[in-house]
């Protein structure tokens, strides 16, 4: 078993946490009652699809530490690895989420839009995923691309909700554009585990582009002009808030080390 | 002519176990005490998301996360059948809100106690959501329909999540010194505002004859109290676990537990507005509300713009999703 496997299933696994992680944080303080519900929704569904990547990459790891002819494992420090090691015990270098899921919620348009660029981006992924020649990886993105489907119905609706809306939704819209884009490009910029895994993920691009053309023009939003794109997060290198988000995600198994809660 | 007795027609109903719905004729007072009673009981759920939202990002295990996310949006879910039932006598669900927001409505005090560690999350499924269920489980033959029907659904999810709780510390129970010493710890702190939920003594309860008369309630403040008290005495022996009530003692005679004098200084003071948290969980539900304001207008345009539009396919924003 290959390294690059581990690293690209932690790698589904974090940016799914991760935004679990972000959306979860409007529970109990959404617009509307309705909303806090259908954000929460999203939330338990990413958290459930990492949880699932977190299974199968701690699978991997452990039989790669029982193989006697494979290279050292790619986590240190793990007695047997688990998805709580990996999501509670793993530094802020060592996930390999993209950048965009890591953003602060800022309003309701951002967290909206983030949804979307990201949903359609995940539909798109898990569309080829399901018929990938990993048994598991395969069983996860199909059981996880019904999900998607949802939340990509979802945050486009409410992208074109808010961009042909009032004044001031418009307004919002277009600035959390203007913060969000720029962490869009990283999404087709396969790290090398992904291409070693062979998802090259530069082919989704054109359609995920479809997509998003097709919502904004309905929106009435301007897709940005061509821009300076940030990236990182998938080799570990990312924005300051990440750190942040691992301190309050981590807190209580760092505090009190190996228990069962 | 004969003109019939409205009120001896109800109160025949309410004799003889016939639900009250939304269009039969009613006394005010019942009305305005459903209206009450039930839209308290809403903001109970709602802000009661508060506490227990607070430890989402940081619970201890991807399960027990997942565990967590499930309960607080269940309660969001509560909050709006409760609201739906509460409609169906005349009241609009923004008036109620505004009612909250303003602080005029009550909720339950139990949430205006902050949760402090990770025990706090299984304390609050096994006490407080305990002392809930008694309450909603007499509910369930309340004489207002739609409040009956809503808290048959209610309850199914609620005891689930008193299950949940009580497992969750009986993991703290067998774990390490520190985890024994929180879950003990949160115990202690929640133990005497459960005993609160239930309200004044029947002695001191202003609502509570005409509310039995009218069959919305079926048994007082008093009967539940002790009726839980006799549960979790017998509970916590499994935890291994104490309550902080040295005069806690079985009576064989009166076949209930004995307990100790509840400080309804504190009840009183936390009623008023003076507990650790009132501020806080208004002030959050307020944020919420204001800062919603913009996302709620896009959306009501949105729509008034497609119902004029020959696509009107979408919209419905506000609606469950």
């Amino acid at each position: 078993m290959d390294n690059f496997l581990v690293n690209y299933t932690l790698h589904l696994a974090d940016s799914n946490l991760i935004l679990a992680q972000r959306n979860a944080e409007w529970c109990g303080h959404g617009p509307i009652l309705e909303q806090d519900i259908a954000i929460t929704n999203i939330s338990l569904d990413l958290l459930g699809t990492s949880r699932n990547f977190y299974q199968y990459a701690a699978t991997l790891i452990n039989q790669n530490i029982k193989s006697a002819e494979s290279e050292a494992p790619p986590l240190e420090g793990f007695g047997e690895a688990s998805e709580d090691a990996l999501a509670y015990l793993r530094t802020e270098r060592e996930f390999k989420n993209c950048l965009l899921v890591e953003q602060p919620n800022g309003d309701w348009a951002q967290t909206v839009l983030r949804q979307f660029f990201f949903s359609a981006y995940q539909f798109l992924l898990y569309e080829k995923l399901q018929h990938s020649t990993d048994e598991q990886l395969t069983a996860i993105a199909a059981k996880a691309l019904k999900e998607v489907t949802y939340h990509q119905r979802w945050s486009s609706e409410w992208v074109i909700r808010l961009g042909d809306g009032t004044e001031e939704s418009h307004q919002r819209m277009l600035k959390a554009i203007d913060e969000l884009w720029p962490y869009t490009g990283e999404l087709f910029m396969p790290a090398n585990y992904e291409l070693e895994a062979g998802f090259d993920v530069t082919l989704l691009k054109d359609d995920w582009m479809k997509k998003i053309t097709a919502v904004f023009e309905e929106a009435t939003l301007p897709i940005p002009e061509k821009t300076f794109m940030h990236s990182g997060g998938k080799i570990g290198v990312h924005t300051e808030h990440l750190g942040f988000i691992l301190t309050d995600l981590q807190y209580v198994q760092r505090a009190y080390p190996n228990c069962e809660w | 002519m004969l003109i019939p007795d409205f009120e001896q027609i109800f109160q025949d109903k309410i004799d003889n176990e016939i639900k009250i719905e939304p269009k039969d004729w009613m006394p005010d007072a019942y009305r305005k005490t459903n209206i009450r009673q039930i839209s308290q009981h809403a903001h109970s759920e709602v802000v009661g998301m508060l506490p227990e939202g607070n430890w989402i990002s940081r619970a201890p295990s991807l399960k027990r996360k997942a565990i967590l996310i499930a309960k607080v949006q269940d309660e969001a879910g509560h909050g709006l059948y409760l609201y739906s039932s509460a409609e169906t006598l005349g009241s609009s669900r923004d008036e109620m809100i505004a009612d909250l927001l303003s602080g005029k409505a009550k909720y339950s005090s139990i949430f205006n106690y902050p949760s402090l560690t990770w025990a706090d999350m299984g304390a609050i499924g096994w006490l407080v959501d305990g002392a809930a269920i008694l309450n909603q489980v007499m509910l369930c033959r309340t004489s207002y329909g739609p409040y009956a029907r809503a808290m048959v659904r209610i309850c199914k999810e609620e005891s689930f999540h008193q299950r949940q709780g009580f497992e969750s510390l009986l993991v703290l129970s067998r774990g390490t010194a520190e985890q024994k010493a929180m879950c003990q710890d949160a115990i202690n702190r929640w133990w005497w505002p459960s005993l609160m939920m239930f309200g004044p003594k029947d002695s001191e309860s202003t609502n509570s004859d005409q509310s039995m008369k009218w069959k919305i309630k079926r048994k007082t403040n008093d009967e539940l109290r002790q009726q839980f008290i006799d549960m979790i005495a017998v509970q916590v022996k499994v935890l291994g676990m104490t309550l902080p009530d040295d005069k806690l003692k079985w009576n064989e005679e009166r076949k209930h537990y004995d307990f100790g004098e509840i400080n309804w200084d504190e009840f009183w003071q936390v009623v008023k507005g003076n507990g650790p948290c009132n501020k806080q969980r208004l002030a959050a539900r307020n944020k919420a509300h204001d800062e919603g304001a913009w996302v709620r207008e896009a959306a009501i345009a949105y729509a008034e713009k497609r119902k004029t539009s020959p696509n009107p396919s979408k919209g419905g924003a506000l609606e469950a999703a």
